[in-house]
């Protein structure tokens, strides 16, 4: 396959980490955090991390829009489906995301009618074959998916389909790296910036996190030699004293994003003054909501949402280990409280999060898995 | 470098993992269907606990059982795929491809089916006759005849269409066992075939994701290579499954476990098609995780390898067999994928069903 | 967080102007690419597809001059590794 074949090759990827370990001064640490879980997900299913010295840690950031979705959401969400004559659709990463007793899977064993899209026009299509059921599209996603589920709101009120709404979850991602950024205890070095975000909403808006911040960031790729690359370049900043915004991924991502994305979604949605992240509480301005304009496809104005509220257990440490500050096992919830049957933040809830394959493969250290593959 | 403390939580891990299993849910849902760990909590937690003995215990895909001196493979299976028509086969090919393959998968000679089929009211009767069209020519290909049935019916809403159930016997005529637990460092590991081809043209078939491909399902019948394959090696041949629900790496998880080794997969010698690459890519699905029903992993005592691989390869549609991977001691119940791009992840069990996902 | 896969613009659908069928490894699927508008898709293009969507067109230029790149340390690399092997063999204090 085209543009993904030729990002996976064994022997670049050599070369690259040769590079690396070459640019890493010696006795000095450095930890990268990859934003988006989507690199988080590249990580660990090529086994990158096989190719950087030991002195480069990669920490896994806030990036994963079905993991910071709070549980008070998803039983809000849980509520919506229940409602008879009701249609609720779903990408299929919501299905298994535990709210504060039930997920999507659980609901719909119970009888509701949850069903699966890969496209936001897929729910505008089953709202079209049904006229006498609400379809709700449970619309969840950074500013990479928001310009669809704005597309299909125009769209929507474009046929009239006054029986398709949406329950909008879509967050933003500046906030979440701003919250990380303003952390006292923050231990980073830089960022592996998030490419298809950056599609949308271009490279501008990190400048601040090299101006302000003092930390370089280089927007990544998703095949594995993107990432590899990304590091170098973020160690090259740092051997060169630089601090700056740098695009690996230019074959994608043009410097100003997608200007009819980023209109399309100023024109359907508007930030909210506040939304909850699981594990990283309250961000002011961090998450989208649809505008008064389009009231009739706005799932929150159609139905009576309940706003429910689970607090995250305040034992739970999930902030701390996303800002790299604490290692799972060192939360006071983890392995008891909380495991991977029985989620509590974020960290725990995607199989990739540093909490559920540190509780899955934690006993296992890297050298040992390594030894084993040697041929 | 593990403190004390870390030490302790990954005691407590452990004794957690080793607790008896035991159903969270309070109803069953898809995932219990799904092949992955939510199906092994299920039947471990109701079906063992209820039927527990000897024969039952290993939970392999057949049980082979003692009978008046010969020994008896013994399977049954049940299917509700849907749609019931797809490209490269129906429902009444997997049922009897499915339960021949079951057989085949201890070594046994397939030789005798039963079809039971619950019917919904309004069901066409044309659709129900090719449906046993299907399971005629399956089962002369396979070299079984079906030997006895049962028919209901239930009320409209209450079945989606047709669901068949088979069950089939064979006899075992060599004197060694095969068996998940057999395998054994320096063993090697062989796929039949390439795999992910009928879960993907399932999935496509289905219409929901408005994908279109050329593929076709790999459902065959597996009896021949497996008796072309114990020709070849004897008991060099250690266990055989048929990478059926939870793919690939499920069986190997469950060799891994069952025989408390590690399994180490070279993944570009995994032999998957383009579009099921396409496919996998486009909804990030991991083509290991996806359905076979006509593909089996092999494991064989190192030495065997090369002839276990030239037996594959005699087969019809053999030619992709290839050699994935080998045993290792340490670290004991693990499969790690050796990367493409030369890196090492651990290829854990499916918790559910493979769901497409954006993020 | 984002799953986007490159594809191959097949041909633009007739009367819809807003879809395109895309081919990803032969598997076909209509893609929405109002979010294109105005930059001219055309069959053989690629782009970069989410939720059934086209995000951007991939930029065959950049793209090329990046593989440029990582294709130079490549070599380099194995160069290095060459001459590395050749002293070991050849130099005084092989074996």
């Amino acid at each position: 396959m085209r543009y993904v074949d030729e990002y996976r090759g064994a022997d670049k990827a050599r070369a690259l980490a040769a590079r690396i370990a070459g640019l890493c001064a010696p006795g000095r640490s450095y930890t990268f955090m990859e934003v988006c879980g989507g690199h988080t997900h590249t990580i660990y299913k090529h086994g990158i991390e096989d190719h950087l010295p030991e002195n480069v840690t990669l920490v896994h950031g806030p990036g994963c829009p079905v993991c910071v979705i709070p549980m008070g959401r998803v039983d809000d969400a849980l509520h919506l489906a229940r409602q008879p004559d009701t249609i609720m659709t779903s990408f299929g990463d919501m299905m298994r995301v535990p709210g504060g007793s039930r997920s999507f899977l659980d609901a719909k064993a119970e009888g509701a009618d949850i069903r699966m899209v890969y496209s936001p026009l897929d729910a505008l299509r089953i709202a079209r074959q049904n006229r006498d059921k609400r379809v709700v599209f449970m619309a969840i996603g950074f500013e990479t998916t928001a310009p669809s589920t704005a597309v299909t709101v125009q769209r929507a009120a474009a046929e009239k389909l006054d029986n398709f709404s949406v329950f909008c979850n879509h967050v933003t991602i500046i906030p979440a790296v701003k919250a990380i950024l303003d952390s006292p205890d923050l231990r980073l070095d830089g960022f592996l910036g998030p490419g298809h975000v950056s599609t949308v909403i271009g490279c501008h808006p990190y400048r601040f996190i090299a101006a302000e911040y003092g930390k370089p960031l280089v927007v990544a790729g998703f095949e594995p030699l993107d990432i590899l690359q990304s590091i170098h370049l973020l160690l090259r900043q740092l051997a060169e004293g630089r601090c700056t915004v740098e695009n690996q991924y230019a074959r994608v991502v043009p410097w100003d994003g997608n200007p009819k994305a980023l209109r399309a979604l100023s024109d359907v949605m508007e930030l909210r003054p506040s939304f909850e992240w699981r594990g990283l509480g309250t961000i002011p301005y961090s998450a989208l909501r649809i505008r008064e304009a389009y009231a009739a496809h706005d799932a929150e104005r159609v139905f009576d949402v309940p706003g429910v509220r689970v607090a995250d257990p305040t034992s739970c440490q999930c902030g701390e280990v996303l800002k790299g500050v604490l290692k799972p096992w060192q939360c006071k919830v983890f392995g008891t409280a909380c495991t991977p049957e029985t989620p509590i933040g974020t960290c725990m809830v995607s199989s990739e999060g540093a909490c559920a394959a540190y509780y899955n493969f934690g006993r296992f250290t890297r050298t040992a898995v390594r030894e084993a593959t040697r041929t | 470098m593990t403190t004390e403390r870390e030490e302790q939580v990954l005691r407590r891990i452990d004794r957690a993992r080793r607790r008896k299993a035991r159903v969270r849910d309070e109803r069953i849902t898809l995932a219990h269907g799904a092949g992955g760990k939510a199906t092994h909590t299920l039947i471990e937690a109701v079906f063992l606990e209820a039927f527990d003995n000897p024969l039952l215990a290993p939970l392999e895909d057949q049980a082979v059982c003692p009978a008046g001196g010969a020994r008896l493979a013994f399977t049954t299976d049940s299917y509700v795929v849907s749609p019931l028509f797809f490209p490269g086969g129906d429902i009444g090919d997997l049922a009897v491809n499915g339960t021949v393959n079951d057989l085949a998968m201890c070594g046994a000679r397939p030789l005798y089916l039963s079809a039971g089929f619950i019917l919904e009211e309004g069901f066409p009767v044309a659709d129900l006759t090719r449906v046993a069209g299907s399971m005629a020519r399956a089962a002369e290909a396979a070299g079984v005849r079906i030997v006895t049935g049962d028919t209901k019916v239930v009320e409209r809403g209450k079945a989606d269409g047709v669901y068949v159930n088979t069950a089939g016997v064979g006899v075992v005529e060599h004197h060694f066992t095969l068996g998940a637990g057999r395998a054994r460092p320096g063993d090697a590991v062989l796929v039949s075939g390439p795999v992910g081809d009928h879960g993907t043209t399932v999935m496509l078939a289905r219409g929901e994701l408005g994908i279109e491909s050329d593929l076709t399902s790999d459902t065959a019948p597996l009896a021949a290579p497996v008796a072309a394959l114990l020709a070849a090696c004897g008991d060099g041949v250690r266990c055989l499954r048929d990478a059926t629900r939870g793919g690939v790496a499920t069986v190997l998880n469950e060799i891994a476990r069952a025989s408390d080794v590690a399994v180490v997969l070279g993944e570009s010698a995994v032999p998957v098609r383009d579009e099921v690459r396409g496919a996998a890519e486009l909804l990030g699905i991991d083509p290991l995780y996806i359905a076979c029903e006509g593909r089996m992993v092999v494991v064989v005592d190192g030495a065997c390898a090369e002839s276990a691989l030239a037996a594959l390869r005699s087969q019809p549609s053999g030619e992709r067999a290839s050699v994935v991977g080998r045993v290792v001691a340490e670290p004991a119940s693990l499969v790690l994928v050796k990367t493409e791009f030369g890196g090492t992840r651990i290829l854990d069990v499916l918790i559910g069903d493979p769901l497409p996902r954006i993020c | 967080m984002c799953l986007g896969i490159p594809g191959e613009v097949v041909e633009l659908v007739a009367d819809q102007p807003d879809l395109a069928r895309v081919s990803v490894g032969g598997v076909r699927r209509a893609v929405n690419i109002a979010l294109l508008e105005g930059e001219g898709v055309a069959p053989g293009d690629w782009i970069l597809i989410h939720v059934g969507f086209a995000l951007s067109r991939i930029d065959e230029a950049e793209a090329r001059a990046a593989m440029e790149f990582l294709e130079g340390i490549g070599q380099a690399y194995e160069d290095e590794m060459d001459a590395l092997r050749e002293s070991t063999t050849e130099g005084p204090g092989a074996g």
